[in-house]
């Protein structure tokens, strides 16, 4: 009978039992990665295969054919790494950027009253969504890469843009020291954009007259490119490609594997967004729309104030997986030889090195980590247009 | 999906690394394939003349031989072996994992493999360079003139750092494309996405006959690096180690001593001592390694001795078309040289 008072006791203290139960599940989480972690080592050791992270600092040794950040054979894995990651960054963020923006054409299409436009958006959607991925990279790659002329016989636009089975070749532009006022110029261009639409925000709630922002920007945007030129004339040069040898030199190339991959993930992708805009958009209630109609907005008003705002709700969240999606597939890649971090770091890095642990380890943190990254932001962005829509709804 | 089984392979060895205190698949390799029934062997996603799976779908090759060689001196048998076929940035994760019991995979013996990813190279059954492809209407007759020119490869293998030593010693410029899979390179130089595709000579040759029109393309003189290629093990291992290095070295002594797959019965009852050795009639040597004695005869009897394996897989007669050059036996002014039976 006494025991069981103490347990029952023992139960009454629900606040102490609850500590004292997460510090022994925390205890017992440490030591099982512990033991896990200085597991691997040992072994490691026992096979005699190398561990630890000073290759970072070793000489990679190898060329790598798209470079956003200065880099050559005698710098380290660290910065092969790097040159990775940026190279996987810039196909993801333009791959987002594009498949948004066609997926949410394709997905408006889809819902058009005009049969042929419906219909074609349909049919996009049914045949870049059901064939695999890495079909469509191989495709865009091989199938268009063998149509393009050698070099010597490059597409050329008016001797300035060149294309050719090396990519596209197109002419750098190098920014002397007055630059700076150009940069200024943009910088107010860009602020009064920002100001005029507040204003014209202002003036809608206060008297409902609509005025024009992009007036008034693209006056002021003028007169300070204006100023920036009678001030620092033409800073800029430009650096041509010109054929020598084997291919074109200077300027700044465009490599094709970067091209296909670009071209198939967003494709690919923006056949999904386009169905999360559709689903979207059919979930705001057909009464929105009549009322919209009913108030005098005109069409696309009626989709810009009224029907977008609240689809994006629902759009947002299952966006984010799309981006996501888009991100860790780029890492496909490999397959068309485009240096991305799979590529150059948990390919080449990785059988130079040869340890395999630890460079797919920081492989899968970095991926994890630009996971996160996305998601936050898009979590952030859901938020505000949630409160937005709650203080006008 | 190549990616799916690459990272499946990583995660075993994580697996194995994290979990087993005792490694299980560090010794005692002999035993695991006794008991399994058949040798488990790394081979290339095809390569002819080395690796490459034949019209009725059987593997073929160089490298294919030491795998069966192996089969042969531990069961008797040169078919009782599988094989895995391989991505170079794969392989040695594979063996490193137990997935397969060794490797034969047109594989480079360099320093740093051989003392950092705990592996063991048993010796060299083909002595390699890297080379250069290029298209005949170039005009090009050397190396030395691929100044700025694009070059296709494969990834992760000595093929990228020996271009890069190349090129920047030479002082030209180079632009590499990487891919994984040898077909995709090879495909990406036949659109004429790159001006040379660049591996070792003998691959050159073999992958020649992939392309679309072989008799427009020509391979360029100059070797620009050592290649010995030879076959893999764990490390740690030592009788296993043994089995795979004598099992070329029985090729290699055959072919000196003159045995052949069509004399070896006969042979067995000849008088040199160097040959009862090799094929078992006198002394116990399989049995030192813990396989029958009779080990190299059902070798040379079921695979042949090297240079049949050479003039069958690579050699004139072949579509490769390749001279023994330096890899002639020693008594003939080449490298092959295999320590006595004794």
């Amino acid at each position: 009978m006494g025991e069981r008072s103490i347990i029952a006791r023992w139960r009454a203290r629900v606040g102490l039992r609850d500590v004292l139960a997460q510090i022994l599940v925390a205890l017992v989480l440490f030591m099982a990665v512990y033991w896990l972690v200085s597991n691997v080592i040992s072994n490691l050791e026992r096979q005699n295969i190398a561990s630890g992270f000073g290759f970072f600092n070793e000489r990679a040794g190898f060329g790598i054919n798209q470079t956003l950040i200065d880099y050559n054979e005698d710098n380290s894995y660290g910065r092969v790494l790097a040159v990775g990651l940026l190279n996987t960054l810039l196909v993801s963020v333009l791959g987002i950027a594009a498949s948004s923006f066609l997926g949410f054409f394709i997905g408006i299409g889809r819902l058009s009253q005009n049969w042929l436009i419906s219909k074609l958006a349909m049919v996009y959607i049914e045949i870049f969504r059901n064939v695999p991925l890495l079909l469509q990279i191989m495709f865009w790659y091989f199938g268009v890469l063998r149509n393009l002329p050698v070099p010597r016989q490059s597409f050329s636009l008016g001797e300035v843009v060149f294309l050719n089975n090396r990519g596209f070749m197109l002419p750098a532009i190098q920014a002397g020291a007055g630059a700076v006022w150009y940069l200024l110029a943009v910088i107010v261009g860009v602020g009064a954009f920002f100001w005029f639409k507040r204003r014209a925000r202002q003036i809608l709630v206060a008297t409902g007259n609509i005025v024009s922002v992009w007036r008034p920007t693209g006056t002021l945007f003028l007169l300070a490119l204006l100023t920036a030129y009678l001030i620092a004339g033409v800073p800029f040069q430009f650096d041509m490609p010109v054929l020598r040898g084997f291919n074109f030199r200077g300027g700044i190339s465009v490599i094709p594997e970067f091209v296909a991959l670009l071209l198939a993930l967003s494709l690919y992708t923006a056949s999904f967004i386009a169905e999360i805009v559709r689903a979207g958009i059919e979930s705001v209630d057909r009464g929105q729309r009549e009322a919209a109609a009913a108030m005098g907005l005109t069409g696309s008003q009626a989709l810009n104030l009224v029907i977008v705002p609240q689809a994006l709700r629902v759009i947002i969240p299952p966006l984010t997986s799309q981006y996501l999606n888009l991100t860790k597939n780029s890492s496909l890649a490999v397959a068309i030889a485009y240096p991305d971090i799979v590529s150059v770091f948990a390919g080449t890095t990785l059988t130079q090195v040869g340890q395999a642990v630890e460079i797919i380890l920081v492989t899968m943190l970095i991926y994890l980590s630009l996971s996160l990254l996305t998601s936050l932001i898009m979590n952030w962005y859901n938020a505000r247009i949630a409160l937005v829509g709650g203080t006008h709804g | 999906m190549k990616m799916l089984a690459f990272q499946f392979r990583v995660a075993t060895v994580l697996v194995c690394a994290c979990v087993f205190s005792q490694s299980a698949v560090a010794a005692e390799t002999l035993s695991i394939v006794k008991k399994r029934g058949h040798v488990q062997c790394g081979v290339s996603q095809g390569l002819p003349g080395f690796s490459n799976p034949d019209d009725k779908g059987n593997w073929v090759g160089m490298d294919v031989d030491i795998c069966r060689a192996v089969a042969a001196a531990v069961f008797g048998d040169s078919e009782k072996v599988k094989f895995t076929p391989l991505s170079a940035k794969e392989r040695f994760t594979a063996l490193q994992s137990g997935e397969v019991d060794m490797l034969a995979r047109n594989t480079t013996w360099s320093m740093h493999r051989d003392t950092g990813l705990g592996v063991d190279f048993t010796g060299v059954n083909y002595y390699d360079g890297q080379g250069f492809m290029v298209r005949k209407e170039l005009g090009i007759t050397s190396s030395l003139e691929l100044g700025g020119a694009s070059l296709c490869t494969n990834l992760g293998t000595t093929t990228e750092l020996n271009a890069a030593d190349y090129f920047r010693t030479n002082n030209m410029e180079y632009e590499i494309v990487a891919f994984e899979k040898a077909d995709e390179a090879v495909a990406a130089y036949n659109t004429g996405r790159c001006d040379a595709y660049t591996t070792d000579q003998s691959a050159l040759y073999a992958q020649r006959l992939k392309l679309t029109e072989p008799s427009a393309h020509v391979v360029l003189p100059e070797i620009i690096s050592k290649e010995p290629l030879g076959p893999v093990v764990r490390q740690g291992d030592d009788q296993w180690g043994d089995i795979v290095r004598w099992a070329h070295f029985a090729m290699v002594n055959a072919e000196e001593l003159g045995v052949t797959s069509k004399n070896v019965d006969k042979m067995k009852a000849d008088k040199n001592p160097a040959i009862r050795r090799l094929l078992g009639v006198d002394g116990t040597f399989g049995e030192n390694m813990g396989i029958g004695n009779d080990w190299a005869y059902h070798i040379i009897r079921t695979v042949g001795n090297y240079s049949e394996t050479f003039e069958r897989n690579v050699g004139k007669s072949t579509p490769l078309g390749i001279a023994r050059g330096v890899n002639a036996l020693w008594t003939q002014g080449g490298l092959q040289y295999a320590p006595p039976v004794r």
